[in-house]
């Protein structure tokens, strides 16, 4: 079986060396990481991903920004994208989720919410 | 002759081979007879036992006995097997404890790790925010350090609210004040009034018994309602590393302000 990358685009190194953590429990998984919305896109539409998961506060390109982009480039439309943030707000999630993102996760996270939510677009991709 | 003799060796084997052929079916019909007897012995054996109240009474008592055995058979069976559920129903939830442990130890690791990434006191002070921003999930606090020469606790980072909204704290006054005297962590109602008096939670910064400074929570994100049992291993890490941390920082700041005073020193007099 093809292994599968998940790029993670994350401002904060801690972060995202927790999310790297927790998804490294999965088998089958190369991890990417991604330090701002701008070399997000720069990996994303460079490399091919299976999943991304992406921070909305981020200094360069945030990452409602960064969703818009991807969903308006042809060969990444079909790419799953699960946010991961701070904002709690109903407006934000729909805004998310509007722009195009599958999956809503608010902070502090629970590695096995990321794990349950990762497999799940993994496996409906 | 020769055709006459071929003629006869082939009616000796024909012949052989008849005889062979009746030999054959006289076997086949004594053993088809000593089978009917056998079939009519067996019936009249069982017709005997209908009419046999004895040895009906042997029949039910041996399947009695065999119903007897199967059924404590089954009840030891169905016994191991909810003593295996039990088991496999123990073995999940340890399951799912270990693995939130592994977790919390993951988060706990992760942030003592980054902690001590460092020895710039604005990183350590960045590190904090994002510990207890995206850990604990706080939306407003601030971090206090106190001042080695008046005892003050000062706001030198902070979430939510600007620095400068925060009003230095005598030390012992108010709940941060209290919290760094005692190095006792506390933890209020979590959902609390933003009154810069009294937060839901402050965290004394403690380097061995030397108060550093706290870490003092106003108010949680919109999705976070209370406090979880990681939160407080949390505080006690925070409390320990994180003085450690802040504490090493302001070393290595001013024993470079020294090395660099001493470095002008030395270059003024060997100038």
């Amino acid at each position: 079986m093809a292994r599968k990358r998940i790029l993670i685009v994350e401002d904060s190194p801690m972060m995202r060396q927790l999310l790297t953590f927790a998804l490294k429990r999965l088998k089958g998984v190369d991890i990417v990481e991604a330090q701002d919305g701008m070399d997000g896109l720069r990996k994303v539409t460079s490399d091919h991903f299976d999943l991304a998961l992406i921070d909305i506060n981020m200094p360069v390109m945030d990452g409602l920004k960064l969703i818009s982009l991807i969903r308006g480039e042809d060969s990444l439309k079909e790419m799953p994208v699960c946010v991961i943030t701070t904002e709690g707000a109903k407006e934000d999630r729909i805004r998310a989720l509007s722009l195009g993102a599958n999956e809503y996760l608010t902070k502090p996270i629970q590695a096995n919410q990321v794990l349950a939510v990762a497999k799940a677009l993994l496996k409906a991709e | 002759m020769s055709d006459e003799k071929k003629v006869f060796g082939r009616a000796e084997e024909f012949l052989t081979l008849f005889n062979q052929g009746a030999e054959f079916t006289k076997e086949l019909l004594h053993e088809n007879e000593r089978l009917r007897h056998e079939l009519l012995s067996v019936q009249d054996d069982h017709r005997q036992a209908a009419t046999d109240p004895g040895e009906w009474g042997k029949l039910r008592h041996e399947l009695l006995a065999q119903i007897d055995q199967l059924t404590l058979e089954k009840d030891n069976a169905l016994e191991r097997l909810r003593t295996v559920e039990a088991e496999n129903r123990q073995f999940a939830g340890r399951y799912v404890e270990i693995e939130e442990e592994n977790n919390n130890l993951a988060n706990l690791y992760v942030s003592s790790y980054q902690l001590h990434s460092t020895l710039a006191l604005s990183e350590v002070l960045k590190i904090i925010i994002e510990i207890v921003i995206n850990l604990i999930g706080a939306e407003i606090f601030a971090v206090y350090v106190q001042d080695e020469r008046s005892g003050e606790l000062e706001v030198v980072a902070s979430e939510g609210m600007e620095v400068e909204t925060f009003l230095k704290i005598a030390p012992g006054a108010g709940v941060v004040g209290r919290a760094v005297v005692s190095g006792e962590t506390f933890c209020g109602d979590t959902h609390g009034t933003q009154d810069w008096e009294s937060p839901i939670a402050c965290i004394p910064l403690r380097v061995q018994d030397r108060p550093i400074g706290a870490i003092a929570i106003y108010s949680l994100l919109e999705q976070k309602d209370s406090f979880t049992p990681l939160d407080h291993e949390l505080f006690t890490l925070l409390a320990g590393h994180a003085a450690t941390a802040i504490f090493a920082a302001q070393l290595y700041s001013q024993s470079e302000r020294k090395l660099n005073t001493i470095q002008g020193f030395i270059d003024l007099l060997t100038k």
